[in-house]
């Protein structure tokens, strides 16, 4: 096709409007997921987690997590007689592999599976000097990898050790409670796995979730309560001893 | 009195321009959605949503495996959802003829979850695999999806009233 002066003065106007869509880029991925409907949570049933590592592979598999670094990670505890100050804790490459074998030696054992609490007033996003962590309006703290600077002040910020450095790209990382998941109507990654149903994702905006039946009939703790982060990831018969 | 203002004024021009500079740079520079919910860019929040998932989740398997749905029914497996053992499969999900599913060793996937381990729940079913099997395939013996051993007698009574479990 011949550009002429009349074709021109066509197309340069039509270029114009279409330019608008190019730079505004793909549209959101879940058009009926409304931010302001939700206010995302875990729950964590501490007597239920057998320590198979499921979450753990899930989660690196789901978020392409490097080697050697977690999102989620899976904690063994053992604490000998009265020294509940003093636990025994382990995690062998996060719990990804499984747990060796461990003798009953008369002590208390259990596992204690951990990621982001998603604290509603969380530590981390206050001391980002740019912007690159926050709190979305469905309460899932998410960070913005093209924001962020890898300053590591949110990496020292989190009381739960939750975030790390991702060695490719030198940017903070952490969990994301699968916002892209959780968003197209799935559950987790570590929850859609978790084979004794240990992990549950909740949400405490949806009234008929039976996450609020639960909290009312059980004894929950959040990890670190004096902290005051406001952390929404809620443990079930969670000993003291858990750090 | 304000003879000599001259030099202020150059002041206030080269402010001037420095303020129109920044104010020209940032809205340059600021991204369009920065601000749009708070103090970070809006935009954000949709990038990461729109990111592709990996694990399909167990109401897709269902769709089209119904026949496992129903065998799983009948055991205690019936809350292990699929890709807790056969691993992520949305790509499977998305495309079922060109993709398929890897084959499992049992006896890795089950000693993950049935290895004795003091940590573990009391109730939950445990074996030292050394002892139990010396580690033999488990499906020799036992199916996956329903893995009580029964006598067949049994095992069909089960079958018949399998709904009302």
């Amino acid at each position: 096709m011949e550009i002429t002066r009349r074709r021109m003065l066509v197309l340069l106007p039509a270029a114009a409007v279409a330019w608008r869509f190019v730079v505004a880029g793909t549209p959101e991925a879940a058009p009926n997921y409304k931010m302001t409907e939700h206010w995302w949570a875990m729950l964590i049933d501490i007597p239920k987690c057998i320590g198979c590592g499921s979450c753990v592979r899930a989660c690196a598999e789901e978020n392409e997590v490097p080697e050697g670094y977690f999102r989620t990670w899976i904690e063994r505890y053992h604490v000998a007689g009265w020294k509940i100050e003093r636990p025994e804790v382990e995690s062998p490459n996060g719990g990804k592999d499984g747990f060796p074998p461990h003798a009953d030696d008369g002590g208390k054992n259990f596992f204690v599976p951990k990621l982001c609490n998603h604290c509603a007033d969380s530590p981390c996003t206050q001391v980002c000097p740019v912007g690159a962590t926050f709190v979305t309006p469905d309460g899932v703290v998410l960070i913005d990898k093209s924001y962020c600077l890898g300053c590591r002040y949110c990496v020292q910020a989190c009381p739960y050790g939750c975030r790390f450095i991702n060695p490719r790209t030198n940017t903070a990382e952490k969990c994301s409670l699968c916002y892209h998941r959780i968003t197209k109507g799935l559950t987790t990654a570590c929850c859609e796995v978790c084979p004794t149903g240990a992990r549950q994702l909740a949400d405490l905006k949806n009234t008929k979730d039976p996450i609020h039946e639960y909290l009312r009939t059980h004894t929950v703790q959040v990890l670190k309560p004096h902290m005051a982060t406001g952390a929404k990831v809620f443990y079930n018969g969670m000993d003291g001893s858990v750090r | 009195m304000f003879k000599d203002i001259e030099h202020l004024v150059r002041l206030v021009f080269v402010f001037a321009i420095g303020l129109a500079t920044f104010v020209i740079l940032r809205a340059a520079v600021v991204p369009k959605s920065f601000g749009q919910y708070g103090h970070y860019r809006g935009a954000a929040i949709g990038e990461i949503a729109s990111r592709p998932v990996a694990f399909a989740g167990h109401d897709t398997c269902e769709a089209c495996h119904s026949d496992v749905v129903d065998q799983k029914k009948l055991g205690k497996h019936v809350v292990v959802p699929c890709e807790a053992c056969h691993g992520a499969l949305a790509k499977h999900a998305d495309d079922p003829s060109s993709v398929q599913p890897a084959k499992l060793d049992t006896f890795v996937l089950c000693s993950r979850c049935h290895e004795a381990n003091a940590a573990k729940p009391k109730g939950f079913p445990q074996v030292v695999t050394a002892d139990h099997s010396g580690g033999i395939a488990c499906d020799t013996c036992h199916q996956p999806h329903h893995p009580k051993i029964e006598t067949e007698k049994s095992s069909t009574a089960k079958i018949e009233t399998g709904e009302k479990r």
